[in-house]
C-alpha cells in the first residue's frame, strides 16, 4: 500500500512537470535566452541576483530587447563541471534557445565557452571570471560583463606597493580563479617594485586555515594578499582575526573576500581593504537609480552579481539593437557592442579586443557592513587577454 | 625550516584539528560505525547543527533569556527528537537491506535537507557569535594568538570521547548495543527490546553530529552545502579508526589532524592527497582500520 501510494506520487509529480514544461511552448518572433545558472548549491543565491539583474534592464525596456520579446528559459548548472557539457547542450539542442547566459563557476563557463565556439551561439558570461573565458577561449560571439579574475588581482598589486608594503604573502584555494588572481596580484605587485615572499595553498575547498596562519606569523611580510569567495572567506577572514594577525599584518583580498558575507564575518571584517569593479556607495546618479528599482522590484539589496547580470542584458540589447533582432549576425553583434559604452551602475565601460570589460577598479574599505570607496586602485583597467587570437 | 616554537604551535594545530575531526564524525562512529548503515546523511545532520546554534539563539534568548548553554540544550533535544523520528520513518526498514539502497535513501535525505534549509533559511552565508566568556584568546609567539574558543572546542571533544567510550564499553548498555550490532536475533530473544535500544542509539547519532555543528558552527561559519565538506572525511576517520571503534576513530582523527597540517605546510602541492593516501596506507597494513570492535 505504502508503496503504490508512492509511486503514485510520483507519476503525479511527472505529469505536473511535463505539464509545466509545455505549457510554455515557443512563440513565433520571441527570443529565446538560455539562462544557466547555478540555483542550487552553494553559488544558488550569486544565480538568483543575477537573474533578477537580467530580468530587471529587460524589464525596464518593455520586456523587449532589439525589438523582440525576450523569452527565458532556465537550466540550473548546480556549479558542477561534469554536468556542465550536458546542461548547455540541453539549451543548444533541445530548447534551441537564440542566446546563452552562464555561469557564476568558472569550471562550468569553460565548458559553455566551449560549446559556445563550437556551435556559434552567443554567449554572455555574467560572472565565471575564468582568464581562458576571455583568453584562449575568446571567440567573436563570447562576451563578459563581469571581470577576470586577473584583474582585482593586479589592480590590488599595484594599490598595495602604492601604500608602502615591500613583501608579500599570497594564500588561496588551489584551484584555478585562485591561481590567476594571485598570477594577476603577483604581476602588479612586482611590476611596481614589491616582493612575494611565498604563495600558500588549501585545497578547494577545504577551510582549515590553522596550519597556514602560523606558517603567515612565522614569515612576517608586511602584508598578505588572499582570494577566498562564499563560506570559505567568512571563515579566513575570522580565522586570521582570531589569531591576531589582523593588527600586525594587514590583510588584503580581491573584493569577493567582502562581499556577501560582511553579517557573518562581523567585527572581524572590519576596516579590510580590497579591489572589485563595484562598490556599496558609488554614489553616481545611475547607481542610485538601479539600486532603487532593484529594490523596489525583489525587496532584496542588489550586490555585485546583481551589476554584472543587468549589464549582461546591457550588452545584449545593445547588440540586438544594432542587428534589429538579429543574433545570428555575429559581425554586427560583436562589433557593436565593441564600439558601444556600457552605462552600468558600476560606472560606465567598454568591451577590451578579447570582449572582457575595460573597467576601473575601485579600492574599498570595509566601514560597518558596507564596502566604501576609499579611491580607484586601477583606472580602465585593461585584461590583457592572453592567448586570445580571432 | 621550522624553529621549535613554530613546530610546537603547529602541533597545537594539529591536535586540535583533530579533535575537532573526531567531533564531527563521533556520530557517523554510531551510525555507522555501529549500527552499521552506510549514512551519508551525516553531513546534513552536522549542517542542521550548525543552522541550529545560527537560528536558535535569538529565539532561545526570546523565550529563555538565551544563554549558549541553553541553545545546546535545546538544539539536541529537538536533534534526539528529529533522530527519532527518522529511525521510525525510514531507516528502521534499512537494517536488513543492501548497502546500496541505504546508499540511494541517505542521498536523497541530503537532497530533501539542502531544499529544506534553502526555503527556511535561504541561501546566504552567516556567522555565529562564540559566547563572550570564551570569545578571547591567548597570546601564543610574538605574533599570533590562540582563539580560547577552540581550546574549548578541544576539552569538549576529549570529554565527549571519554563519555561515548565509558558508556560503551563499561555500561549495560553499551553492552546489549554491542551485542546488538553482532547479533540482533540473539539479543532480541535475550528479551531485549532491540527495536527501541537502536532507535535510542540512532538518536544518539544524530544528536551527537547535531551537537557538533552547533559547538563548530562560531569556528566554521554556517553556509549552503557545509556538510558534504565533512562527509568523506568523516568516513575516513571511521573506516581508518575501525568500523565501531571509539578508541580508533579518536586516534584516526588526531592522526589525520597531523598529517593534514604538517602536509599543508611541507608538502602543499600533495596536501590534497595526503589523507587518502594515509588511509590507504592503513588500509593494506591493516585492512579492517586501527581498531576493528567486536
Amino acid at each position: 500500500m505504502k508503496t503504490r501510494m508512492f509511486r503514485l506520487a510520483a507519476v503525479g509529480a511527472a505529469l505536473a512537470a511535463a505539464v509545466a514544461t509545455t505549457g510554455a511552448s515557443a512563440a513565433e518572433g520571441k527570443l529565446k535566452v538560455g539562462l544557466m545558472l547555478p540555483a542550487t548549491g552553494t553559488f544558488a543565491a550569486l544565480g538568483t541576483a543575477i537573474e533578477n539583474g537580467f530580468k530587471l534592464y529587460v524589464q525596464e525596456q518593455g520586456g523587449k530587447l532589439g525589438g523582440r520579446e525576450i523569452e527565458y528559459v532556465k537550466v540550473d548548472d548546480e556549479s558542477s563541471p561534469p554536468k556542465a557539457t550536458d546542461n548547455v547542450n540541453k539549451l543548444i539542442k533541445r530548447d534551441n534557445v537564440d542566446v546563452i547566459v552562464g555561469t557564476v563557476h568558472s569550471g562550468v563557463a569553460m565548458a559553455m565557452a566551449k560549446a559556445a565556439k563550437e556551435s556559434g551561439k552567443l554567449l554572455i558570461v555574467p560572472n565565471a571570471g575564468a582568464d581562458a573565458v576571455t583568453g584562449a577561449m575568446c571567440a567573436p560571439n563570447i562576451f563578459r560583463s563581469s571581470f577576470s579574475n586577473w584583474q582585482p588581482g593586479f589592480a590590488m598589486g599595484e594599490a598595495m606597493a602604492k601604500r608602502g608594503h615591500k613583501t608579500a604573502v599570497t594564500i588561496t584555494w588551489k584551484y584555478a580563479a585562485g591561481d590567476e588572481s594571485v598570477r594577476g596580484f603577483k604581476e602588479g605587485f612586482e611590476k611596481a617594485g614589491g616582493k612575494i615572499v611565498k604563495d600558500l595553498t588549501v585545497p578547494f575547498p577545504q577551510v582549515e586555515f590553522q596550519a597556514l596562519l602560523t606558517e603567515i606569523a612565522s614569515i612576517k611580510p608586511d602584508a598578505v594578499y588572499t582570494f577566498f569567495a562564499g563560506g570559505g572567506a567568512v571563515k579566513f577572514v575570522k580565522d586570521y582575526a582570531a589569531a591576531g594577525l589582523k593588527a600586525s599584518i594587514p590583510l588584503y583580498g580581491a573584493g569577493f573576500l567582502t562581499d556577501g558575507t560582511l553579517e557573518a564575518q562581523g567585527e572581524a571584517a572590519s576596516g579590510l581593504i580590497t579591489t572589485l569593479h563595484y562598490a556599496d556607495s558609488l554614489a553616481n546618479a545611475r547607481d542610485n537609480a538601479f539600486r532603487l528599482a532593484y529594490a523596489k522590484e525583489f525587496k532584496l539589496q542588489p550586490d555585485v552579481y546583481a551589476v554584472q547580470g543587468y549589464d549582461a542584458a546591457q550588452i545584449l540589447g545593445i547588440g540586438l539593437a544594432a542587428t534589429k533582432g538579429d543574433p545570428t549576425k555575429k559581425a554586427e553583434f560583436a562589433a557593436a557592442v565593441r564600439k558601444a559604452t556600457i552605462d552600468s551602475p558600476r560606472g560606465a565601460f567598454s568591451l577590451s579586443a578579447s570582449h572582457n570589460p575595460v573597467q576601473d577598479i575601485y579600492l574599498r574599505q570595509v566601514v560597518g557592513d558596507q564596502n566604501k570607496v576609499i579611491g580607484i586602485a586601477s583606472k580602465e583597467l585593461t585584461d590583457p587577454g592572453r592567448g586570445c587570437r580571432m | 625550516m621550522m624553529d621549535i616554537a613554530t613546530l610546537l604551535v603547529q602541533c597545537l594545530n594539529a591536535l586540535q584539528y583533530g579533535l575537532l575531526l573526531f567531533l564531527v564524525a563521533s556520530g557517523l562512529t554510531l551510525i555507522f560505525g555501529i549500527m552499521g548503515v552506510i549514512n551519508l546523511a551525516h553531513g546534513s545532520f552536522y549542517m542542521i547543527g550548525a543552522y541550529m546554534a545560527f537560528g536558535l539563539a535569538p529565539i532561545v534568548a526570546a523565550t529563555f533569556g538565551g544563554g549558549f548553554f541553553s541553545t545546546l540544550l535545546v538544539g539536541v533535544v529537538l536533534a534526539v527528537l528529529l533522530g527519532y523520528l527518522l529511525e521510525w520513518m525510514f531507516f528502521s526498514f534499512l537494517y536488513e537491506r543492501e548497502h546500496l539502497q541505504q546508499v540511494l535513501m541517505t542521498y536523497g535525505l541530503i537532497l530533501v535537507f539542502e531544499e529544506l534549509r534553502s526555503l527556511l533559511v535561504g541561501d546566504d552565508v552567516h556567522g555565529v557569535q562564540a559566547p563572550p566568556w570564551l570569545a578571547g584568546s591567548i597570546p601564543l609567539g610574538e605574533l599570533m594568538t590562540y582563539p580560547v574558543y577552540r581550546l574549548f572546542i578541544s576539552s569538549v571533544c576529549v570529554l565527549l570521547a571519554l563519555g561515548m567510550w565509558l558508556v560503551f564499553t563499561r555500561t549495560r548498555l553499551g553492552m546489549m548495543i554491542r551485542a546488538g550490532s553482532t547479533n540482533r536475533e540473539m539479543v532480541q530473544s535475550l528479551g531485549v527490546d532491540i527495536k527501541f535500544l537502536y532507535r535510542i542509539v540512532f538518536a544518539a547519532g544524530v544528536a551527537i553530529a547535531v551537537f557538533a555543528g552547533m559547538i563548530a558552527a562560531p569556528v566554521s561559519s554556517v553556509y549552503p552545502g557545509m556538510g558534504n565538506s565533512v562527509l568523506i572525511i568523516c568516513f575516513v576517520v571511521v573506516v581508518i579508526g575501525g568500523i565501531g571503534s571509539i578508541r580508533g576513530a579518536l586516534l584516526a582523527a588526531v592522526l589525520i589532524g597531523f598529517v593534514d597540517t604538517f602536509g599543508n605546510v611541507l608538502l602543499p602541492q600533495a596536501a590534497g592527497v595526503l589523507v587518502y593516501l594515509l588511509m590507504a596506507l592503513i588500509l593494506l597494513w591493516k585492512p579492517d582500520g586501527l581498531f576493528r570492535a567486536g
